[in-house]
């Protein structure tokens, strides 16, 4: 990364210590002793130590470590929901361990947004009024409030179901509900402890893939909190790695895997799998172009030809795939004078899941070249691999 | 040698009666008050022709809980007022609903402070218990200098009684909303009111009714003891058929009183459930 970017918040010399006699436990710890052995002297637990690290303006930073390694504290410390006790926090100029009760509620309000790992949805609000539940808290007028929690839910997919309670959804929508009332919040800063980590593993790439998306659209500064090294390596621009409250390596995905600081990120990384890491979603390239299954015939050769392909994906409303249409069929149904294409197309195409791995893609392009459409459970179309890009997946995966 | 006898029992006294000669004038004050609100809320519901308040508690049990409460009252009044009970039935309502309104309103400013501070709940915790387990007969005693025989001393009595489970509810309603909420709410920039009004009071909500409910258990007990120091209603009744020993009057008088707790009872928890939680 870019050491110029402008910082968001700088993180100096933060320390925190567990206890009532927290200036023991650093002295101590300036002496050279470690967590265990000053909390059987002192009593004390030294929950962080020391951490320096910056967040860049609009990055994705992830903060991982084991439980126990202070990651959850740290988050806290960030929006001053533990106490630090020494070092500094400074975002925007003001170091918020410093801060006065006031100023402290207007610095969250204006800074931070948090999402939780176990959603903390408030019960008795239904959806839209949980969105809206940070700006009620700064006073945003009533209309006002309503449109933008309404633009926040309908950005996380969750347009329809306003009126519902936390209770009536799953996991994974409860999450969007505190995505959104973060979203709505629209903090400068965007804070996610180990938001994904209570829900089920498919759920969870969604989201990830979501998160993604989203932050490649807003460019918002977010922290993210989590225990797994996928998850981290998936969605971080950098990764701090925490361990017994002390920062063992800042860098890139890239860097933490090919360049590990030490025996313990190396023993961290042993556990990723790299192969499968090498799966149909590594591979798979936006579709460029797609029709709809109420388009007539003339408008999807049109798009063909537009992007110089001779066939082309065809979905329905909610971007379910249902067939695949050629161009010499299109041409046919033109001659038919059909009014849709529905009736044309033909399903000789493979799809896999976004899982799948890239050694089984491999053997299906044998016969015919369509790229391989990659749909999700719903049998959305996410992407479509190329040959090409399996080859030049497996090939690189060669190479380390 | 031997140890002296704490005179615990004249020091209490001695310290009532200074609160009762030292107090008179808000004692009276009090008293007047509180005989007013009385008499105005027994007037209105004895003013009601007995229908045509059984159809109103009828359709209230109808809305608020089922088909069955609401048949089912009508059956128990019905018997009560073929018993020639309405009217003590209608003054022991009277002390159980006013009762009930001067503890709740104690009760809840009370609790909330109580969930809040810990040294505030150290301090009332003892205290509650205190008011709990005293034999509530004691009670009467000092009400009758303080406020006179009847209904006033009856109310002063059953307030504090029936008092304890609403605070106690309200300041374990506050602490039982999960930490994760507060943290959110905290989070977002709370103040400490909004947390209060937005998080932790609707959170605590179904607690917090089934405190009141509690409480009006225990009044309706109370009012009846009440009696021995000169609180009409059902509880007379039963007094009256102990002096004179007659089993069958006091029965009858017991049934009343067991119907009207029952009534009470489930209209209140249906009110806790028709909430959301």
């Amino acid at each position: 990364m870019d050491e110029t970017r402008p910082v968001k918040i700088q993180v100096r010399g933060l320390s925190k210590v567990f206890g009532k006699q927290p200036k023991k436990a650093l002295e101590l710890r300036d002496q050279g002793l470690k967590r265990p052995e000053i909390l059987e002297k002192t009593g004390q637990t030294l929950g962080l130590s020391n951490i320096s690290f910056d967040v860049y303006e609009g990055e994705l930073l992830v903060i991982m470590g084991l439980s126990g390694s202070g990651k959850s504290t740290l988050i806290r410390c960030l929006n001053r929901l533990i106490d630090t006790t020494e070092g500094e926090i400074i975002i925007d100029g003001e170091n918020i361990p410093t801060l006065g009760e006031k100023a402290l509620l207007e610095c969250r309000r204006r800074h931070f947004s948090m999402v939780f790992q176990n959603f903390a949805l408030f019960p008795h609000r239904t959806v839209q009024q949980n969105a809206e539940f940070g700006l009620e808290i700064r006073g945003v007028e009533k209309s006002e409030r309503h449109t933008i929690a309404h633009n926040a839910l309908k950005q996380v997919g969750l347009e329809g179901w306003e009126d519902a309670y936390p209770n009536q959804l799953s996991g994974g929508m409860q999450q969007r509900v505190g995505l959104a009332r973060a979203l709505a919040n629209d903090a400068s800063v965007l804070l996610m402890d180990e938001a994904f980590s209570a829900l089920d593993p498919l759920i969870r790439k969604d989201m990830q893939q979501e998160l993604l998306q989203l932050q490649n659209k807003m460019q918002k500064t977010t922290v993210f909190i989590t225990h797994d090294l996928d998850e981290a390596l998936n969605i971080g621009d950098r990764i701090v790695l925490l361990k017994d409250g002390e920062v063992v390596q800042i860098g890139t995905p890239e860097e933490i895997l090919t360049k590990p600081a030490d025996e313990y990120v190396r023993r961290f990384i042993e556990g990723v799998d790299r192969s499968r890491i090498l799966t149909a979603e590594s591979a798979m390239r936006p579709v460029r172009t797609t029709a709809r299954d109420s388009d007539g015939p003339r408008t999807a050769l049109h798009r063909m030809r537009d992007h110089s392909i001779d066939s082309i994906y065809v979905t329905d409303r909610d971007r379910q795939l249902i067939g695949l249409l050629e161009a010499d069929a299109a041409s046919r149904a033109i001659e038919a004078k059909a009014e849709t294409i529905t009736d044309h197309l033909t399903q000789d195409f493979r799809k896999v899941p976004p899982e799948e791995p890239l050694q089984n893609l491999f053997a299906m392009f044998s016969e015919k070249s369509y790229p391989i459409a990659v749909v999700d459970e719903q049998q959305r179309l996410l992407g479509v691999v190329v040959k090409g890009a399996v080859l030049d997946e497996l090939a690189r995966a060669g190479e380390q | 040698m031997e140890i002296p006898r704490i005179p615990l029992g004249s020091w209490i006294e001695g310290g009532l009666t200074w609160l009762t000669s030292e107090y008179s004038v808000v004692t009276r004050g009090i008293s007047r008050i509180t005989q007013t609100g009385i008499n105005s809320l027994n007037d209105g519901l004895m003013w009601l022709p007995e229908w045509a308040l059984l159809a109103i508690i009828a359709l209230l049990c109808w809305k608020l809980a089922s088909t069955r409460l609401a048949i089912g009252a009508v059956a128990g009044l019905a018997l009560i007022w073929n018993l020639g009970l309405w009217n003590p039935m209608i003054e022991t309502l009277t002390l159980v609903v006013i009762a009930t309104l001067v503890a709740v309103v104690i009760a809840l400013p009370v609790g909330i402070a109580a969930a809040l501070s810990e040294r505030l709940y150290r301090l009332i915790m003892p205290m509650l218990d205190f008011m709990q387990t005293m034999p509530a007969f004691v009670y009467l005693i000092p009400a009758i200098p303080f406020f006179g025989i009847g209904s006033v001393s009856a109310i002063f009595a059953t307030v504090i009684f029936s008092m304890p489970p609403a605070i106690r509810f309200t300041t374990l309603g506050i602490r039982q909303v999960p930490v994760e909420l507060i943290e959110a709410a905290d989070a977002y920039g709370a103040t400490r009111g909004q947390k209060l009004f937005k998080v932790q009071l609707p959170l605590s909500l179904p607690t917090v009714m089934a405190g009141i409910n509690q409480t009006i258990m225990l009044a309706l007990s109370m009012v009846v003891i009440a009696a021995m120091i000169g609180a009409d209603g059902l509880g007379s009744e039963v007094w009256r058929a102990i002096q004179r020993l007659r089993p069958g009057d006091g029965f009858e008088a017991g049934i009343a009183v067991v119907i009207l707790a029952m009534l009470l009872d489930r209209l209140t928890q249906s009110l806790r459930k028709s909430r959301r939680s």
